[in-house]
């Protein structure tokens, strides 16, 4: 690991000793910031446009939720479980995603993310519906109680992700991380080099569904609550937004945009959502047309324009 | 080493193959020639499996190999290249090659291990790109190369699947003459074993570097045979000279 | 039994024409430039704003404000493609679907800035209120009216793109872009156009809808599925196919919460995967 990146990882954890009130948004950070990395496997490196992901962070969560509800609240085994039943979806919906490109692509995420906001809207003996899941209570974790100041959950959440940010690290550094950019680069190519694009594809997007079912179920688990909006358009929408604002196809771009995001929502806590999304428009329109790496893209042509 | 069996394919009314029958043995320089439309580009699109044919058959070293997906095509060892430069702009040619060898060695599905473990087939695809003296821009992005030196590349990712059967589309399309006969320097200088057929609309070039010679016109094969053979056939003199031939 | 079957679809054709209205224009867009616009109904949502703005502040009698929807929301559209989609067309997909929603975001805040996030209605004719006793059944007044428009349109779009010199120059550049500009076709220009009466229609659809779904400042992220939908099953550049799939998607949605109300909203985003994956490029796609 580089200096820099360490040092990075080191700053994560300040948060427990600068600014202990805000453990839990540092958790929300952290959560969303492995949602965004899971978006960025599928999306950065293997070049699948997705406005469903929160398909998989949603499943997640409700199957760590129904977990706990009943009464195995046990959060390792719960996360493990959820992430488990996420990538089991993402495997099978697999099968279709990668058969699309372009429009088509966009629209089936699209349409399988709002199938399946309806499915557990429709399903409220299940998922209690449009007033969430009630009853989910998280049992201590390895003996620590998830207390009030989320100091539990901003540990918890920051160790799963910084594993699952290494796993990460070492598929997109590995062979297969090779030919993912290969297909995200040239999609006709890779059949007339031997390799099966497609077997790839399936491959990672079970993996990021795995990813993304975890994030899922942390959120679940450290704020013991889990309503329909963990399905929403909207999740899937703010999950593309911060990996583009941070830079997809770059390790760290999700965490980086997620920061960003999550601190500035935070800050414009009291404004309508409405208006929330008119900046986060504007920022898209202008990332778009100014910034097309994102905010690391950016940093880092700025860094190499002396040379 | 390669060879076809009634391969038949029309678009609609268009009939692009008819009645294709192909025998290329092991180690022999094919040139595939013949008017534009003729079906040239079509037979190798057949040929990899990127179209499907109506009728007939395909062999690989005795192999039926009809029903087999591309990829699968590319490595029961039948590769191909591209008249109009398909590679990965964003990634190098070390990165490139790599992808096809890694393949090739049944690494590609790894995502334990990074890719420093893999030196042999780093160090196989840096060979590669030496042998066609690419080496020099092996750590630039693709999109930066020279254009000649893209079309090398094309060439030397086919390669990294250690093909048996060699097919090239127009391998110097839109290179500037002199340095096409470079291009066709280092295809000749290819391995004895590797059968190679290439298109190329330069006749000149085609009777320097080509052992055989097929003729295509309007989805048919019109002649096989060697250089003289097909220099001399009074059809294959007709549909490249016209009436005049026969009036002289 | 048949009278309730009748019911149904009587007012999911309706609705269907209310689809076509508000997809057609996306439809043949998407088909010459291949622009994915996820902002589509963003422009619909300016056609139904002037709608209710016109008729409840102004006075305007609803059929007069009709035509001032289409023409507003065609001139936000020329004036959106000319400033910045212009600048997207050789894009990538991800970035035109990025910069679109950032479009949809921005004018769902506009449009709650200034009309706050009520259901806004716009007061139609008495004459459009009443239901018509036709074959011993009644049938409402403004669905009928909607019917008339949508088939008054389709027919008039069909008979512009088979018998215009413009029609015929936006047929070739949706059959083969390159091709047309080879043959001195102005696409750029034609697109120019295509897209602000696209839009206009939208707007027109917009307004229309007022009555029959209501209008609110999430409207543009509403209906997208639903005319998405339309074009994925219509297939892109066909006015034939953009009409028969608002029909299907219309009946079979109407059907669907007739009989099936549990489902919600469910069966539609179903029927959607599924005609995907059976036939991606649309089921009466020309290619």
């Amino acid at each position: 690991m580089r200096p820099l990146e360490a040092a990075f990882w080191a700053a994560t954890l300040l948060p427990f000793v600068v600014t202990p009130s805000y453990l839990a948004l540092a958790s929300q950070v952290a959560i969303t910031a492995l949602f965004a990395l899971s978006l960025d496997l599928i999306l950065g490196y293997a070049g699948i446009v997705s406005l469903g992901h929160a398909a998989y962070f949603g499943f997640g969560a409700y199957t760590a939720g129904l977990l706990s509800k009943h009464d195995f609240g046990e959060p390792l085994t719960g996360l493990v479980l959820a992430a488990i039943a996420a990538g089991l979806l993402g495997y099978v919906t697999s099968h279709l995603i990668v058969r699309f490109r372009h429009l088509a692509l966009i629209m089936l995420t699209l349409g399988l993310g709002l199938l399946l906001a309806e499915a557990a809207n429709s399903a409220s003996w299940l998922t209690g519906g449009a007033d969430g899941l009630q009853g989910v209570k998280t049992a201590p974790l390895l003996g620590f109680k998830f207390d009030l100041y989320g100091r539990t959950a901003y540990a918890y959440s920051l160790a799963v992700l910084f594993l699952l940010f290494l796993v990460a690290r070492r598929i997109i550094h590995s062979p297969f991380g090779l030919a993912l950019r290969g297909i995200r680069e040239n999609a006709r190519r890779m059949p007339a080099i031997g390799a099966p694009s497609l077997a790839h594809l399936r491959k990672v997007y079970t993996i990021a569904a795995v990813m993304a079912g975890a994030a899922g179920a942390l959120l679940t688990q450290t704020t013991s609550t889990v309503s329909l909006e963990v399905l929403s358009f909207g999740r899937s929408a703010d999950v593309l937004v911060i990996l583009i604002l941070g830079g997809a196809g770059r390790l760290y771009g999700g965490i980086v945009g997620a920061i960003i995001y999550m601190v500035a929502r935070d800050q414009f806590a009291s404004m309508n959502p409405q208006y929330w999304y008119f900046w986060v428009g504007l920022l898209l329109v202008a990332v778009v047309l100014f910034l097309p790496n994102g905010v690391l893209g950016g940093l880092s042509a700025l860094y190499k324009r002396p040379e | 080493m390669l060879s076809t069996k009634d391969l038949n394919k029309r678009f609609g009314s268009l009939v692009v193959a008819q009645d294709i029958a192909l025998e290329l043995p092991a180690g022999v320089r094919y040139a595939l020639i013949g008017p534009n439309g003729a079906g040239k580009t079509t037979l190798i699109n057949l040929l990899t499996g990127l179209l499907a044919p109506d009728a007939g058959q395909i062999f690989l070293a005795g192999r039926e190999i009809s029903a087999l997906r591309p990829e699968a095509r590319v490595r029961a060892g039948l590769a191909r290249t591209f008249q109009i430069n398909t590679l990965f702009a964003g990634l190098t040619p070390l990165e490139s090659v790599a992808i096809a060898v890694l393949e090739r060695e049944g690494h590609a599905h790894n995502w334990w291990r990074a890719l420093p473990a893999f030196g042999a087939a780093i160090e196989e695809a840096h060979g590669l790109l030496a042998k066609l003296r690419l080496a020099p821009v092996e750590h630039r992005a693709t999109r930066e190369l020279a254009y000649g030196q893209q079309r090398l590349l094309e060439i030397a990712l086919a390669l990294a699947t250690r093909p048996r059967v060699l097919l090239l589309d127009e391998p110097a399309a839109g290179v500037p003459q002199d340095e096409s006969a470079e291009l066709f320097a280092a295809i000749a200088g290819l391995s004895q074993e590797l059968t190679v057929l290439f298109i190329e609309h330069d006749m000149n070039v085609v009777f320097r570097f080509a052992e055989r010679i097929i003729v295509m016109v309007g989805g048919r094969i019109l002649a096989e045979g060697t250089p003289g053979e097909v220099a001399r056939d009074a059809r294959v003199r007709e549909v490249y000279l016209g009436k005049h031939a026969r009036a002289a | 039994m048949f009278a309730s079957l009748a019911g149904v679809l009587f007012d999911g054709v309706a609705y269907g024409m209310l689809l076509f209205l508000l997809s057609v224009g996306l439809s043949v867009t998407l088909g010459m430039m291949n622009f994915v616009n996820l902002a589509h109904c963003s422009l619909a949502m300016v056609g139904g704003y002037v709608t209710v703005s016109l008729t409840n502040r102004y006075g305007w009698p609803f059929v007069a404000a009709l035509p001032m929807a289409f023409l507003a929301a065609a001139a936000v559209a020329l004036v959106l493609e000319r400033t910045l989609y212009r600048r997207l067309y050789r894009a990538s997909d991800l970035d035109q679907c990025l910069f679109t929603i950032g479009i949809v975001f921005i004018s769902i805040a506009v449009y709650a800035w200034f009309y706050g996030t009520v259901v806004q209605s716009a007061p139609t004719p008495s004459y459009l209120r009443g239901s018509v006793e036709l074959f011993g059944m009644s049938f409402a007044a403004y669905r009928l009216f909607l019917i008339a428009l949508g088939l008054a349109v389709a027919i008039v779009l069909v008979a512009a793109l088979e018998y215009t010199r413009f029609g015929a120059q936006v047929r070739a550049a949706v059959d083969n872009q390159r091709m047309a500009r080879g043959l001195g076709i102005d696409v750029d220009r034609a697109f120019m156009i295509t897209f602000a009466l696209g839009g206009g229609l939208a707007g027109l659809g917009g307004a229309a809808a007022i009555e029959i779904v209501g209008l609110d400042h999430a409207f543009a992220l509403n209906y997208l599925v639903y005319v998405l939908i339309v074009v994925a099953v219509g297939g892109l550049g066909s006015i034939g196919g953009s009409f028969a799939a608002a029909l299907l998607l219309g009946v079979s949605d109407m059907a669907g919460k007739y009989y099936f109300p549990w489902l919600g909203a469910f069966l539609i985003y179903l029927v959607m995967v599924a005609l995907l994956m059976w036939r991606p490029v649309g089921l009466f796609a020309r290619r």
